[in-house]
């Protein structure tokens, strides 16, 4: 077992004596550096145009503490927190799309197979609608209701274990549910709640100021090591329960470890920009896509979800200037065209 | 296999039976309660008392509409499960709602309409449309990585019109306010013209869906199975998505999208009876009617004198029965 396939290339590293050992596919790494750097420039990019544009010298001036007051409060105060929000969130949401797609193994699996987003939906709709809805009042409502939507999806589902299929059906029918209650709230309050729920559901990224970096920025450093040890359970499942078991995985502990983590990175994305559903389900495919592995990476899955979120975010705010669009418009349409090129291109290839 | 014919034939006679009660309930029961013999009179010979009038002219159309698109949706969305071979597939993964509802919004806000009668053809057409470019962009569904690639397209297609019909709604208040009301799918206040419009595509889709079971059959059991069997797979591909799209589309055009019965309705049929497709279409095409109409009934009197839609109903009653049903059965695997 060193190599899946003869044709692909993959290096043994081994360090201080073979006591830290690991695999690297050149392939990967190169599409990872290049998703890094593209989202840096996209990052550069972002922090210089809008309203008010600043060009790059004095943005970096700005970055190094030594730019103007205008300039400051434009790139540093409210440019740079809501392009880390977006990187940040996208991280989240790729990684978490790629352990629930690789989980269920299904291409379309999400977050929201476990009812995360709508939960989360049905939780800020509700503050809106009867608290007047502040960013953190409306972010702590999402976090309950999606929170309080996956515990009930993962307890119905469990029986004795919790098999992918039964999951995702139960999933499917605890959103059915929480469709019908966003559809009724929305189709039922005034209309200018219906148009703040409705933009909260799209997902945005308006307004975001340092302390939401501060709160997903933390989250995102608790569980990453988490999903880094838990990850290497993935491909031993992908064989199936009984391979696994024979191969020594704890198969509902390293099941359940997973959903947590995933849950976990969702909720902390979403509580931040709302439900931007089609960044879990687009990033892990095109990543997949891009590194040819035959499982989503969940490295190259996050990067994917950073660069689509801040590409998409930059779009969000320029295509209608002086106007804006929520960011998950964008997101949906960027993902779902790229993806779509994707599959045609695919088709060409194998002709 | 002979001694579970029987209580199959019984099972399919059951649905009918629940079918002919939900029939029943849905033209006695609303605002005005009407007993049933008054019902069945009304049905035969109309003397032009007010109850009579209400049975004729607004409750029969009404549950015909919810008969037809029940049937639908229940055969659409099991003919797209065994397509795709995805137990994430619903009728609207083609593309079918995604596209209808961008045209609808568009229909909304660039030329005004604001009828249901003059939706109708606005949401055929984008659901359509919708489909072929989903179909042409996924390849067809064929070869070993097909099924993922169809599913995959209609994804992607449906994210982008997801997408558009929520920027025309935040650029457009006015469509937002239109809109808001067509996305919960409902049978009241729906235009009796309507299903004149969209009741030749529903039948010659009920048909076909119905025919299409062997050879879905043998599909399911693999490319180069059923190629030995001797299905022409590419004409059978082709067959189910335009099937589908006729089914969903009508369906959708004339009283909105409802997800959630062609999703979970193949899987409650499937956890009674099975995976073979030739009971399992049957019972699709009875039991959603069922739970569409249920739902309708239950919705006129919740919160009288108002009403709560079909669409809002149908989730909230069939999917703790979905859940149940999972939980207590063996998954049936496609």
């Amino acid at each position: 077992m060193r190599t899946l396939s003869p044709t692909r290339s993959v290096k043994d590293v081994r360090l201080a004596a073979e006591r830290v050992s690991f695999r690297v596919e050149p392939r990967t790494l190169v599409v990872c550096l290049i998703l890094i750097l593209v989202t840096a420039g996209l990052v550069l990019v972002s922090l210089s145009v809008g309203d008010y544009p600043v060009p790059f010298p004095e943005v970096i001036e700005s970055l190094r503490g030594e730019g103007s007051r205008l300039a400051d409060l434009f790139v540093v105060q409210r440019r740079l927190p809501r392009a880390l929000v977006a990187v940040v969130a996208g991280i989240a949401f790729g990684i978490s799309g790629a352990i629930f797609q690789r989980l269920t193994h299904n291409p379309l699996g999400s977050p929201d197979v476990i009812g995360f987003g709508y939960g989360a939906s049905v939780g800020a709709i509700l503050v809106i609608l009867f608290y007047g809805g502040g960013t953190l009042e409306t972010a702590t409502g999402a976090f309950v209701g999606g929170l309080i939507a996956a515990i009930a999806v993962y307890l119905l589902a469990y029986r004795s274990g919790v098999n992918g299929l039964r999951l995702v059906l139960v999933g499917i029918g605890v959103s059915a549910i929480l469709i019908a209650i966003i559809n009724y709230l929305v189709s039922r309050a005034d209309l200018r709640d219906a148009r703040a729920a409705t933009v909260w559901i799209v997902g945005s990224l308006f307004e975001r100021r340092w302390g939401d970096v501060q709160l997903v920025g933390y989250g995102l450093l608790l569980l990453v090591p988490i999903t880094m040890i838990l990850s290497r359970y993935l491909p031993m499942l992908e064989l199936g329960d009984d391979a696994a078991a024979a191969l020594g995985v704890p198969l509902e502990r390293a099941r359940l470890g997973l959903v947590v983590v995933a849950v976990g990175l969702t909720a902390i994305a979403t509580a931040s920009t709302g439900p931007i559903g089609f960044v879990a389900l687009a990033a892990p495919q095109l990543a997949r896509r891009l590194t040819r592995s035959p499982g989503a990476g969940l490295t190259a899955a996050g990067l994917m979800g950073a660069l689509l979120l801040v590409a998409s975010d930059l779009i969000a705010r320029r295509a209608v200037a002086p106007s804006e669009l929520p960011v998950g418009v964008v997101t949906a349409g960027v993902g779902g065209i790229y993806l779509g090129w994707l599959l045609l291109a695919h088709s060409r290839r194998t002709r | 296999m002979t001694n579970t014919l029987p209580r199959r034939i019984a099972g399919l006679l059951l649905c009918l039976a629940l079918l002919a009660l939900a029939v029943l309930l849905s033209l006695a029961v609303g605002a005005r309660a009407i007993p049933f013999t008054e019902v069945v009179d009304a049905l035969w010979h109309s003397d032009g008392s007010p109850e009579a009038v209400i049975v004729t002219t607004q409750r029969v159309p009404r549950t015909v509409l919810g008969l037809l698109i029940g049937m639908a949706l229940g055969l659409a969305g099991t003919v797209m499960q065994a397509l795709t071979r995805n137990p994430l597939a619903d009728p609207g993964l083609l593309g079918v709602n995604s596209g209808a509802a961008a045209a609808v919004v568009s229909a909304i806000s660039f030329f005004g309409i604001t009828t249901a009668a003059g939706y109708v053809w606005f949401a055929f057409a984008g659901a359509a449309a919708a489909t072929v470019v989903v179909y042409l962009l996924g390849g067809g569904g064929k070869g070993p990585g097909g099924p993922v690639r169809l599913a995959l397209a209609g994804t992607s297609i449906g994210a982008v019109l997801v997408a558009y019909t929520y920027g025309v709604q935040m650029l457009d208040a006015k469509a937002l306010d239109q809109f808001r009301f067509w996305i919960v799918g409902g049978l009241s206040g729906r235009d009796q013209s309507v299903l004149m419009d969209v009741l030749p595509f529903l039948i010659v889709g009920i048909v076909v869906a119905l025919l299409l079971s062997r050879p879905l059959n043998a599909l399911s059991l693999g490319e180069d199975t059923g190629r030995a069997l001797g299905v022409n797979l590419a004409g059978t591909r082709l067959a189910s998505a335009a099937t589908v799209t006729l089914l969903c589309g009508a369906a959708t055009a004339a009283a909105g999208p409802f997800a959630f019965i062609g999703l979970a309705v193949p899987h409650a049929a499937r956890a009674l009876i099975g995976a073979d497709l030739r009971w399992v279409l049957p019972y699709a095409m009875l039991l959603a009617p069922v739970l569409l109409l249920g739902a309708d009934v239950v919705g006129r009197v919740v919160i009288t004198p108002s009403e709560l839609e079909a669409g809002i109903v149908t989730a909230l009653l069939g999917a703790p029965v979905l859940i149940a049903l999972v939980r207590r059965r063996q998954v049936v695997p496609l």
